[in-house]
């Protein structure tokens, strides 16, 4: 028999299709974090929004490329700083959000322990 | 390579078919010598071989520019420029799926494991796209950020709720006014009626809304929305339920729990700590459910056994004490209501009572035992939970059912009812007439009284309008009456002060909830006269409503 291929021989249990004990959980979680992120997206006022890792690679986005990997370079960079400077003033300390208002609009980010979430508003119409 | 070797293993003493047979065979390998030029080492030998050829280098510099090389690897002066043909920015590179802990090995590694049955790791789980997984991570952040989005947008109603003080109330005699701050509401119950209110008593923005119908041809599903002040434009917690909610309570010790009454009779305790959408616990035809719309339901401390409790009153005529014992409902009655004078002679000689419906009740702050009930009929009953059968008192309260009653924060002997008869009447318990009634002119949805103090209170009328009372100011009128929603044929259905902030929630039959700010005027403390200080505290408030009592109580003796 060929060990390579993943024909499983008889004698060995096919796994069931669908496996309810740990994706349903998943799946709901999941549902409602995407439907926060559209409700985020279509709130009033916000140009965009973009998820970044941690090595400050964009995920998700919805700005063309280069808009998503300015913002994320830069804003990455600018959040690893942010985050020491709390921490080096006090340990016990973490940053929750980092806000930029600037003259044309805001942004907004909120740091997680392995993603970075960004949001762009325009807050007064 | 063929297929088929077979070695002795000397730790079986058989020989074993070696399923890895490694397709590389390697001929010749040499250890290489090359180094990069730029390298520690490279660099190193250069330098050697440039002095022992004796090239001069400008020796004193060239020793120390070299050793100063040697030390530090060269940095890039410049910027190095981005070709745009075949620089490829790094961001911008295919995605790489992260390497994760625990994923199965491809098959023909793993033969030990697979001859063991049982093993349920495999192939076609894998091919779920990494991408997915890593998006439930961002569900906090994602919250953080969707409460700022919506400060941005509410920024001004935000600054109003903290720091507005209407400054024209000064020039406006006594009367105050109610500043419009957020409107919540929400797709899924747009067409049910607000039936309950309730501050959370821990966090003082979260508060629950109860959705369904009053109306009793159209009875369709019934909701259960919390909101938080801090993102007006979608609830924090969604439960939805096949039955209409008219009433709801949140328990002080455990602000998760959530209890819940419906107009199928059944109570249900909704945990918020496990959002799923059906609820924690609930009540059945077996476990003893009403037969009619449940209408107040108010938890209670815990028994003796430490287990939650909670009574509820319906249409039915029973009062119910549910308990909570080891994950079941257990309910005891504790009062029929008996509509008095009513008993009649059937053929048998059994008596039979009238069943009253009760409409709302509530329990007193202090003694425990004691809690009043408002019927259908308009009268209100002072009960003990310890006398099942009789009342400790009756009072011809109102013409029509009597809404809501509720106990003064702070005066002991006072409480207040409102009804569908227009009327608003405070009582003194031991007196068997009202101490003060006031005629709204239209259906009293709901009545409450302010938290901070013993003589302000609020009642919301079926005409859209909100009426807001201070005894000490002024005893018969109101001092704001103001219209709080859009459209004349929108109904108030309730009112709740906050605990803390000065602010109170109405929520109408459209199924929107305002949230408004008192302003000064009607959060008036007594003033200080010259010399003494203010006195705070709910000793103060007492004395202040037993002198208008006695006031009112006086003239009362002289008719």
């Amino acid at each position: 028999t060929n060990e390579w291929t993943n024909e499983r021989p008889g004698g060995r249990p096919t796994p069931s299709a669908p496996r309810p004990h740990r994706s349903v959980g998943r799946g709901e979680a999941q549902a409602e974090v995407e439907e926060t992120l559209k409700r985020i997206q279509t709130h009033k006022g916000v140009i965009g929004t973009m998820v970044v890792n941690a090595e400050g690679i964009p995920i998700r986005t919805t700005l063309d490329n280069s808009t998503t990997v300015q913002y994320a370079g830069l804003l990455h960079q600018l959040t690893m700083k942010a985050r020491s400077t709390v921490r080096d003033i006090d340990p016990q300390n973490d940053l929750t959000f980092l806000r930029i208002r600037s003259k044309k609009h805001e942004i907004m980010v909120a740091p997680d322990k392995e993603y970075l979430l960004i949001v762009i508003q325009n807050p007064c119409e | 390579a063929p297929q088929n070797i077979v070695r002795y293993s000397f730790k079986e003493g058989t020989y074993k078919l070696i399923g890895f047979v490694d397709q590389l065979a390697v001929h010749f390998s040499q250890v290489g010598n090359l180094i990069p030029k730029d390298s520690d080492e490279g660099r190193r030998q250069r330098y050697r071989d440039n002095l022992v050829t004796g090239r001069p280098l400008d020796e004193p510099e060239a020793a120390e520019k070299a050793a100063e090389e040697l030390m530090t690897p060269k940095q890039p002066k410049e910027r190095k420029l981005t070709n745009k043909f075949n620089f490829s920015e790094r961001a911008s590179q295919t995605f790489n799926n992260p390497l994760r802990v625990g994923q199965p090995l491809p098959q023909p590694l793993d033969l030990t494991a697979c001859i063991v049955h049982g093993r349920e790791e495999a192939g076609p789980t894998a091919s779920i796209s990494p991408q997915s997984d890593d998006i439930t991570k961002v569900t906090q952040a994602a919250k953080i950020v969707e409460r700022m989005v919506n400060q941005n947008t509410y920024d001004d109603v935000a600054q109003d709720f903290k720091y507005y003080e209407d400054a024209a109330d000064e020039y406006r005699d006594q009367e105050g006014t109610l500043l419009p701050l957020w409107k919540f509401q929400n797709d899924k119950a747009k067409r049910l009626a607000v039936t309950a209110l309730c501050w959370n008593p821990k966090y003082n923005d979260l508060f629950a809304v109860g959705h369904g119908s009053y109306d009793f041809m159209k009875q369709s599903r019934g909701m259960l929305l919390l909101y938080s002040m801090k993102n007006p434009s979608f609830p924090e917690y969604i439960f939805s339920s096949e039955s209409g909610i008219m009433c709801l309570d949140m328990h002080v010790d455990h602000p998760y729990l959530v209890v819940v009454g419906h107009y199928d009779g059944n109570v249900a305790i909704y945990n918020l700590k496990k959002p799923h959408s059906q609820p924690s616990f609930r009540s059945s035809a077996k476990s003893g459910k009403h037969t009619d719309p449940v209408w107040q339901v108010k938890w209670q401390k815990d028994d003796m056994d430490n287990n939650l409790n909670f009574f509820s009153v319906s249409s039915d005529g029973r009062i119910v004490s549910w308990t909570l014992v080891k994950s079941e409902l257990v309910h005891t009655d504790v009062i029929k209501l008996k509509v008095e004078g009513s008993t009649t002679e059937s053929l048998e000689g059994l008596q039979l009572h009238t069943v009253g419906c009760g409409t709302a009740f509530d329990f007193h702050k202090e003694i425990d035992y004691m809690f009043l009930v408002g019927t259908e009929e308009g009268k209100i009953y002072k009960c003990s939970k310890s006398y099942s059968s009789q009342f400790l008192d009756t009072y011809d309260a109102h013409n029509m059912a009597v809404d809501a009653v509720s106990w003064n924060p702070y005066h002991t002997k006072v409480f207040m009812s409102c009804s569908s008869d227009w009327t608003v009447k405070i009582w003194d318990h031991t007196i068997k007439t009202p101490m003060f009634i006031y005629d709204l002119n239209s259906a009293v949805g709901d009545v409450a009284w302010a938290p901070y103090s013993s003589t302000v209170f609020a009642a919301v009328t079926t005409n859209g309008k909100t009426h807001v009372f201070d005894l000490s100011i002024n005893k018969y009128e109101a001092i704001c009456n103001q219209p709080v929603v859009a459209k004349k044929k929108n109904k108030i259905t309730h009112v709740q002060f906050n605990p803390i902030h000065p602010i109170i929630i109405v929520g109408d039959d459209r199924g929107h909830v305002t949230c408004l700010k008192l302003s000064p005027n009607l959060r008036k403390m007594p003033k200080e006269k010259k010399g003494q200080e203010v006195q705070k505290g709910p000793a103060v408030e007492i004395a202040k409503l037993d002198k208008l009592l006695n006031l009112v109580r006086e003239v009362k003796t002289k008719i």
